[in-house]
């Protein structure tokens, strides 16, 4: 029997790293054997909107704000692979309009309350609602988490209500810090991110974990103590550049 | 025996090794009612991880709980059918005569009353597990009766007082369920199966060429999906690696089906061979059955027809003597979570993991069980696999249409005199199912589960096959009398506890589904709520990251474009101009209940007829 794998054909007489090209929005796009869509789309300067993946970590499809077309059939970019003569739908008006109901349903999951907020203006749900033009997320009905907070570790406190659930914490503990300080549990709308431990004190965690690092939380869930609002309105993360890369 | 002891024993019986997670913390719920903080940690030390992975794993599976929970655990089914057959009230029997509300355990720590969803037994609702026995067609009265013996010492199994039809009434399985087969079909349930026909055949033919057996007869995977079976077993077997995997798919939890539960029972040693025939076929050593908790009641059963096929060199090493040919199946008990149903939550799940699935590509095929090529099957396809070997791939093709060969295993339930399991070619229209079923005046058939295709009326005439209305096999039948509404919103709670909770559009998206078919069935909706639900839907569809996501907004969409009269008949239009989605009295209602106050503008004399500020 001559071997079958199933795999696109022109991929299969191609070795990792070999070129290929493919589409985004009708623009050819060279990427290689291995990537996935968004890394070769970020190699070409092409912004997908993300919440999940974060540069240093591997991808988890879990938010799907980068969810594309790829011939005509949705899939997240961060974690679909490229292949050869692909045609990408990125910007197009249907995209965006999941994308933007994606974001919205961050913001009613959670409590997100900007202007309250030691994240605000570094903020990736902030910076992506922005762009997306939501300026009142009120499509939707709020669900107001009421989460005790975990202010028992001596540099870093956690605020669940803002949490996301991306994950990045998680990964970034386990995959960079080995340390395992976060953890998925409960299932459905009540999956949470949990900690090794009866609070974050009862946990190995260090200010100066990956995990911990401002940038690793897209949001104002992870807070580094008494380093609040260190940058002024207009000198902030999203000030000085929109989340799309692009002035 | 301490407790430090006996979680550090339960952790040695599976080797400490943290893949099988899940058999250790079924014996710790098992023995010690719970799986508290102190027993996780202890797990987590013996299996070498982290306290919160075990953690992040017990509060994933229904079946595992945190808090103490009674020496008995009565489970009421609530699926859709359970409910219309009067579940509710044979929860509050067995509250009241138990005295424990229901979700709670009794002070003593004896009793623990809970609901649970589909357990497989929906054509003799209403029915319930009561430690894993499952009581069937209860009436409140048969509960109370149940709940005064429970009270008296009655151990679980005792209340079983005849057995059902078949190997129910098998000394391992001694249920009270019966098969309620209607229809048998020649593929499975034609009482002349053989336990071996089919591996002998597969024996005499080279791996390849039994590939191409399967290949030939057209068999589709009757899960639903319909992915060719020959063609996974090929692309597994293509697949370079030392080590192949097997699983069989048991986890059948779509709401209203329970086939699988009549082929385990009576085909039992048909799936094992087909399991096995699928090892030769790809080059497997090791099987795995994944078994839904709630049928833990024919695990006995299983486990001996699994030691008989030992002992007849079926199982085991050379296997028929033949030397290079070494395969045995474990069967792994799962633990009451719909979502491992899908083939790479499943996975997870017996590696020890939240059942959430994996990331695709790669698939089971290339990268599966323990990153191995894997072959995932539920128990009806591995049952063909057999009897494809045994009567050749041209007997099999004749059968059914030209796309879907062979017959297929419906369980149908509902509003119907005849409930039951049916073996029908593939063809079969809805209408000609309902004659068969003696259903009469239905307004909704529920193809493929609450996932499925919800079919009105008007579309009667399609048919049950994978070009048209493809399934997995259940079927429910809902007749004039019954709220489409209703049974809209019971999906969608179902599909809002089960989902794993993984990506955002099926963890938070469902749950704003559900407000907003509440808000319609408050007649509060107003036609934009429409245009909203349709919207949400297309969003929920097209980004979840499984087929339970993207399945969830199926009843929304096909109930508005089905029933629209039973919309717009809970639609109002108000001469105020206001929406209608807003009742500003209701919306006033809490802060006057706080402020204690009336309002001035709408209605002077409004708090003390509706008694607010006492």
């Amino acid at each position: 029997m001559t071997p079958f794998t199933g795999k696109n054909e022109a991929l299969e007489n191609k070795m990792i790293g070999d070129d290929i090209v493919f589409k985004i929005d009708g623009v050819d796009v060279r990427g290689r054997i291995g990537q996935t869509i968004m890394e070769a789309a970020d190699d070409a300067g092409i912004h997908i909107p993300r919440l999940c993946d974060v540069e240093g970590l591997d991808p988890q499809g879990s938010c799907r704000v980068c969810t594309v077309k790829i011939n005509g059939r949705t899939a997240a970019s961060c974690t679909q692979p490229v292949a050869d003569g692909i045609n990408v739908e990125n910007r197009t008006p249907e995209i965006q309009e999941y994308r933007r109901d994606l974001v919205r349903m961050l913001f009613h999951e959670g409590n997100h309350l900007c202007p309250a907020c030691e994240a605000s203006g570094r903020c990736e749900l902030q910076a992506l609602g922005t762009d997306f033009g939501i300026l009142q997320p009120d499509k939707y009905p709020y669900l107001q988490p009421s989460r005790p907070v975990d202010a028992s570790h001596h540099d870093v406190m956690l605020d669940t209500n803002r949490c996301i659930r991306c994950g990045r914490c998680i990964r970034a503990s386990a995959h960079v810090d080995h340390k395992n300080v976060f953890g998925y549990v409960g299932r459905g709308i009540n999956k949470q991110v949990g900690v090794n431990g009866t609070d974050l004190a009862h946990t190995n965690a260090a200010v100066t974990d990956k995990a911990m690092e401002i940038g690793i939380c897209p949001v104002g869930c992870i807070i580094q103590k008494r380093v609040g609002f260190f940058a002024p309105i207009g000198a902030r993360r999203f000030d000085k550049e929109p989340i799309t890369g692009k002035k | 025996m301490e407790t430090e002891a006996l979680v550090r024993q339960a952790c040695k019986k599976f080797e400490n090794d943290k893949g099988r997670m899940m058999d250790v913390l079924w014996e710790l719920q098992n023995t010690l009612g719970c799986i508290d903080d102190h027993s996780m940690e202890i797990v987590a030390r013996e299996l070498k991880t982290s306290r919160v992975a075990v953690e992040g794993v017990v509060t994933f599976y229904s079946f595992f709980s945190r808090e103490q929970k009674g020496k008995i655990i009565l489970r009421v089914c609530d699926d859709i059918i359970d409910r219309h057959a009067g579940s509710e009230k044979i929860a509050s029997a067995f509250s009241e005569e138990l005295g424990v509300p229901i979700g709670g355990t009794s002070s003593d720590k004896t009793f623990s009353l809970e609901y649970t969803p589909c357990i497989g037994m929906s054509d003799q609702a209403p029915s319930a597990l009561i430690n894993g026995v499952p009581i069937t067609n209860l009436t409140p009265e048969s509960a109370r009766d149940t709940a005064k013996e429970l009270i008296k010492g009655v151990c679980p199994s005792s209340l079983v007082k005849k057995t059902g039809d078949g190997n129910n009434s098998h000394e391992l399985i001694k249920s009270m369920v019966n098969n309620n087969i209607q229809k048998r079909g020649e593929v499975l349930l034609s009482t002349d199966v053989s336990k071996s026909a089919g591996l002998d055949a597969a024996l005499k033919l080279s791996s390849p060429d039994v590939i191409k057996e399967i290949i030939d007869s057209g068999l589709r995977g009757r899960g639903g999906a319909g992915f060719p079976t020959g063609e996974k077993f090929r692309l597994a077997r293509n697949t370079n690696s030392d080590k192949r995997y097997v699983i069989c798919n048991a986890d059948e939890g779509e709401p209203g089906t329970f086939k699988d539960r009549v082929l385990l029972t009576e085909r039992a040693d048909l799936l094992f061979d087909g399991m096995t025939i699928a090892a030769h076929a790809i080059g497997s050593n090791a099987g795995i059955v994944y078994l839904r908790g709630e049928y833990a009641y024919l695990l006995p059963y299983l486990e001996s027809v699994l030691a008989e096929r030992r002992s007849a060199g079926l199982l085991g090493k050379s296997i028929r003597r033949k030397k290079d040919f070494d395969f045995d199946i474990r069967i792994q008990l799962g633990a009451g979570a719909y979502i491992c149903g899908e083939e790479s939550a499943l996975i997870s799940s017996l590696e020890g993991l939240r059942g959430e699935p994996k990331n695709r590509p790669p698939f089971p095929v290339e990268k599966g069980y323990m990153g191995k090529p894997t072959v995932v099957n539920n128990v009806e396809t591995f049952c063909c696999v057999a009897r494809i070997m045994e009567n050749g791939a041209a007997w099999f093709s004749a059968i059914g249409t030209k796309a879907s060969k062979g017959t297929k295993l419906l369980s149908i339930c509902g509003d119907c005199t005849k409930p039951g399991v049916y073996e029908v070619p593939y063809g079969l229209t809805v209408s000609e199912l309902l004659v068969m079923v003696g259903a009469h005046d239905t307004t909704i058939v529920q193809v493929g589960g609450a996932g499925g295709v919800m079919v009105g009326k008007s579309s009667f005439g399609r048919k049950i096959c994978v070009s048209d209305l493809a399934t997995g096999g259940a079927i429910m039948v809902f007749g004039a009398n019954r709220n489409v509404l209703g049974i809209v919103d019971y999906f969608l709670e179902f599909f809002s506890e089960e989902s794993c909770g993984y990506c955002t559009p099926c963890r938070v998206g469902v749950i704003f589904l559900r407000e907003r078919i509440k808000k319609v069935m408050q007649g509060l909706a107003d036609k934009a709520d429409l245009g909203y639900l349709r919207d949400l839907s297309k969003t929920i569809k097209m980004t979840s990251r499984c087929g339970l996501g993207s399945s969830a907004p199926n009843c929304v969409i096909n109930s508005i474009d089905e029933f629209p009269l039973v919309y717009s008949s809970h639609m109002r239009e108000k001469s105020d101009g206001f929406a209608a989605g807003f009742d500003i009295q209701k919306a006033l209602d809490e802060s006057r209940r706080i402020a204690k106050r009336t309002s001035m503008i709408y209605d002077p004399v409004y708090g003390e007829e509706r008694g607010l500020g006492e």
